[in-house]
Formats: C-alpha cells, structure tokens, sequence
C-alpha cells in the first residue's frame, strides 16, 4: 500500500494485433502508473505504441496480457456497461481524430457523456459552456463540428474531456492542429486539471508540450526505454511491487 | 558573443559604472550567459582605448560612469542593422560527439542519442517550469520582455536539439535495416537503464 494510489496502472501489459505472420506488437510487457496531480507525457516515434498504450488506458480496448486499473478497478473486471460508465465519469479522452458527433453543436458534444450520466441537462449544458469558455471558443458554443476549424473542433474535444470530475484525462496528440500560442493554452489548462488532482497523459510528439508534464516516458516499438523527471513516489514504490 | 556590443547598446540608454551594466545585462538575459566583473571592466577599457565610449567622471561613491561617444553610437545602429553571421556557425559539441560516436567503432549511438534527450528534455522541462512561474500573461516591463524572450528562445534551442535527435536516430535504424552489417550502429534502446 502506498501513501498514493496510483489513478492508473498498467502492470506487465502487452497488446499484440493479428497473428502468425502478420502479428504486430503494439506493447510489449509495459508497466506504467500515473498518480493524482501528475501530468506525464509520452513521445515516440509514429507506430511505437502511443495510442494504444491510451486506448487500453481508457478501456477502449483490451490487452492480450497484463492488467489495466483505473483508481483500483481493473478494467477486464468490468462489464461493457462498467466500462462505459468508468469512460464517462472517471476518464475524459481526446482523440488523435477529434471523434466529434457531426449533429450535435459544440456544447452538446461537451454535454452528452455527462446527460448519459444523469447529470441534469441544465446543468450539464452550463458546464460546457464553460469548459468552451476555458478552451478559449466560448463564442462557437452553438455550432457544429462541420462549420469549424480543425483547430476549434481540437478545442471542442478538450473541452468534452475535462469538463466534470474527471480523475484521468488522457490526451492523444491534443495539440495537433494548434499553433504554439494555442497548444500551449491547451496545455494550461491541462496542466491545472491536474494541479487541481487528476491525474494525466499526454501523447505528443512536440517536445515543448511534452516539457508541460512531470514525467517524459519514452516508447520505442512497444517498450518504455527512458523517462525524466522520474517521481519519487514511483521510484519508492515501484522495487517493492515488482 | 559579442560583449562589447551588448554593453555599448545598454550605455546607449544611459551612461552607467562597470557592475551596473552587468546587473542591467542580467536582468535582460536572466543569468544565462553570466558575466563577471572583470570581463565588463575590460571591455569598457577596449571600449574607451577604441573611442566608443568614455569614462565621464565618478559617482558620490566613486564608481568611474561610462558614457558612449557618437563613434559608438554608429557602431550600435550597425549592429543591430547587421544579421549575425552564420557563416562560422558556432562550435556544436553534440553535433561533433554524434559525428564521432557514428563513425568510432564500438559506441552504442541508440544510448548516445538517448541519454541526450533525456538531459535536453529535462533542460526543457525547467525552461518550461520557469515560463510557468511567469503566468500566460505577456510581460510589459521591457526588460521582464527582454528576459522571457530569451527564455523562449532556449526552449526553441532545446526543442530543435530534440528535433535532430529524433531525426538522427529515424536515419540511423533506417540505415541499420538497409544495411545489416556487422558493426552497425544501431538505435535499439538501451533496455538496461529501463529496468525500473
Ligand atoms: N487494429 C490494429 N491492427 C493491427 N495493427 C495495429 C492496430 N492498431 C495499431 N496497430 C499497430 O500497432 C503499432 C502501434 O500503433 P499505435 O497506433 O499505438 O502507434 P502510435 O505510437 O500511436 O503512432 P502515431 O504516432 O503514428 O500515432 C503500429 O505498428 C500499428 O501499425
Ligand atoms: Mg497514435
């Protein structure tokens, strides 16, 4: 037991896609862990595992082997229901594509996981409006995704991922289409969700953004090879449970 | 870097003594490029010896005040008006280390370049914590400016450090596939300081 729980751990987690000839390894028995008030980054080349390290993180996808918990739950425990509910409270998630519903406007995009919640409407909706506020395009609040700039409908995405009490907010390549000046609002606001307790994770490619985070994990084909910025508890605990 | 410069362009603003022009230079370039003492006396007895600036009397505490000449003057505007040259590109000591791990036979270029960016991204990291510290807002006071700009532009260093690194070593598995050798410097990670 440690004096933190982690919000997110992989133990020993692999994913292999295919089989015989075809069979890719997309990870390959990594252990990670991400606790309360921490952003941590991961950057790697294109194909060394990023999105699937999140995508398995988020319950959007299951390991071949190893355990995935989020807050204590492992995630296979779940039932497909469990899980989607865990998607909507515990874990706000932007895509590498922005996975917008096209009929929807900006604050209903931002609104839904929580109405599908049982958080009322009203509510909800005042939520996002200010979530879009916070992401800078409070004045789009009433569009929809297909008259707005890749950028906006960047923005849109965030905003639908850290509104409410999430506790993990994984981010895949949330500052793609952003200029600097932009990405790097993104990244405060980020960086406050977490200083405020959530726990984070951050795919990017771009060293400046990934500088926002405590920890720098480095993938190369599926494995974890380097980090900086290593926090201590982690050092602590990681020997003892290994 | 051309200190003379820098110390003329601040005496342009108003004649000051030797340790007030290294604090004036400070505050614009945080403590960067520290200059001591002794280098700011030198120079400003270089620049007096050229007739670019001179020694105008002393303050109530006898520190000896330097005012620039119209000479100096001419020299600053051009200053500012000429690009720094890139023609003798500043000695690049990683750039000459990776040239060398590349070619000496036996250095496991994967670690090399990994363990650079590993240090570059935590000198970026700290960048970053200190551009944090200053809040989103753009600073006013013209030397704060002067200072985050500086602060910007080793986090643009850092960053493009990052970039070749990253460059490098996509260039180096490529060559390791097209050719595998024996002897050939790979990229593969350097999975023993990974084992957490
Ligand atoms: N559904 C799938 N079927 C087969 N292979 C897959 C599948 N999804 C991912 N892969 C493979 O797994 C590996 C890791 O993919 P992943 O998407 O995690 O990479 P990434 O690091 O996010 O790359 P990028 O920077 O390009 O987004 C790649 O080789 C990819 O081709
Ligand atoms: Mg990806």
């Amino acid at each position: 037991m440690s004096a933190r729980e982690a919000v997110l751990r992989l133990t020993d987690v692999s994913r292999v896609h295919g089989s015989g000839a075809n069979e890719v390894h997309a990870l390959r028995s990594i252990s990670f862990a991400a606790y309360p008030g921490e952003l941590v980054a991961v950057m790697g080349p294109s194909g060394s595992g990023k999105s699937t390290l999140l995508t398995l993180a988020g319950g959007l996808d299951r390991p071949t082997s190893g355990m995935v918990t989020v807050e204590g739950t492992d995630l296979d425990r779940l039932s497909l229901d469990g899980r989607a509910r865990m998607r909507r409270t515990s874990i706000g998630y932007v895509f590498q594509g922005f996975n917008l519903i096209p009929a929807l406007t900006a604050t209903e995009n931002v609104a839904l996981p929580r109405e599908l919640d049982g958080v009322p409407a009203r509510q909800a909706r005042e939520d996002a409006r200010r979530a879009l506020a916070e992401v800078g395009i409070g004045e789009l609040a009433d569009r929809f995704p297909d008259d707005m700039s890749g950028g906006q409908q960047q923005r849109v995405a965030i905003a639908r991922a850290v509104v409410g009490e999430r506790r993990l907010i994984l981010a895949d390549e949330p500052t793609g289409a952003l200029d600097t000046e932009t990405g790097e609002e993104i990244l405060r606001l980020l960086r406050a969700r977490c200083d405020a307790g959530a726990a984070g994770v951050l795919v990017t490619h771009e060293a400046r953004h990934a500088a926002w985070a405590d920890r720098v994990v480095f993938l190369r084909d599926g494995v974890v090879i380097d980090e900086t910025g290593a926090d201590p508890v982690e050092l602590l605990t990681e020997p003892a449970a290994r | 870097m051309s200190v003379k410069h820098a110390l003329l362009a601040l005496l342009e603003q108003q004649p000051m003594y030797g340790y007030q022009l290294r604090v004036e230079f400070e505050q614009r370039t945080g403590t960067t490029w520290p200059l001591n003492v002794g280098q700011v006396y030198t120079t400003l007895t270089r620049l007096e010896r050229d007739g670019l600036a001179a020694a105008r009397g002393e303050d109530a505490e006898g520190h000896v005040i330097y005012e620039i000449t119209a000479a100096g003057r001419d020299e600053v505007a051009s200053w500012f008006t000429t690009p720094v040259s890139r023609d003798q590109p500043p000695r690049d000591e990683l750039a000459i280390k990776l040239a060398l791990a590349v070619t000496v036979p036996g250095v496991d270029v994967g670690t090399v370049i990994q363990q650079q960016r590993s240090a570059t991204m935590a000198a970026l990291q700290d960048y970053t914590r200190l551009k944090r510290q200053a809040g989103r807002d753009v600073p006013t006071e013209p030397s704060d400016l002067a200072w985050s700009l500086v602060l910007d532009s080793l986090v643009f260093g850092a960053e493009a450090e990052i970039r070749w690194l990253d460059h490098c070593e996509a260039r180096l598995r490529r060559a390791a596939i097209e050719r595998p050798a024996a002897g050939t410097p790979t990229a593969a990670p350097a999975s023993e300081r990974s084992t957490r």
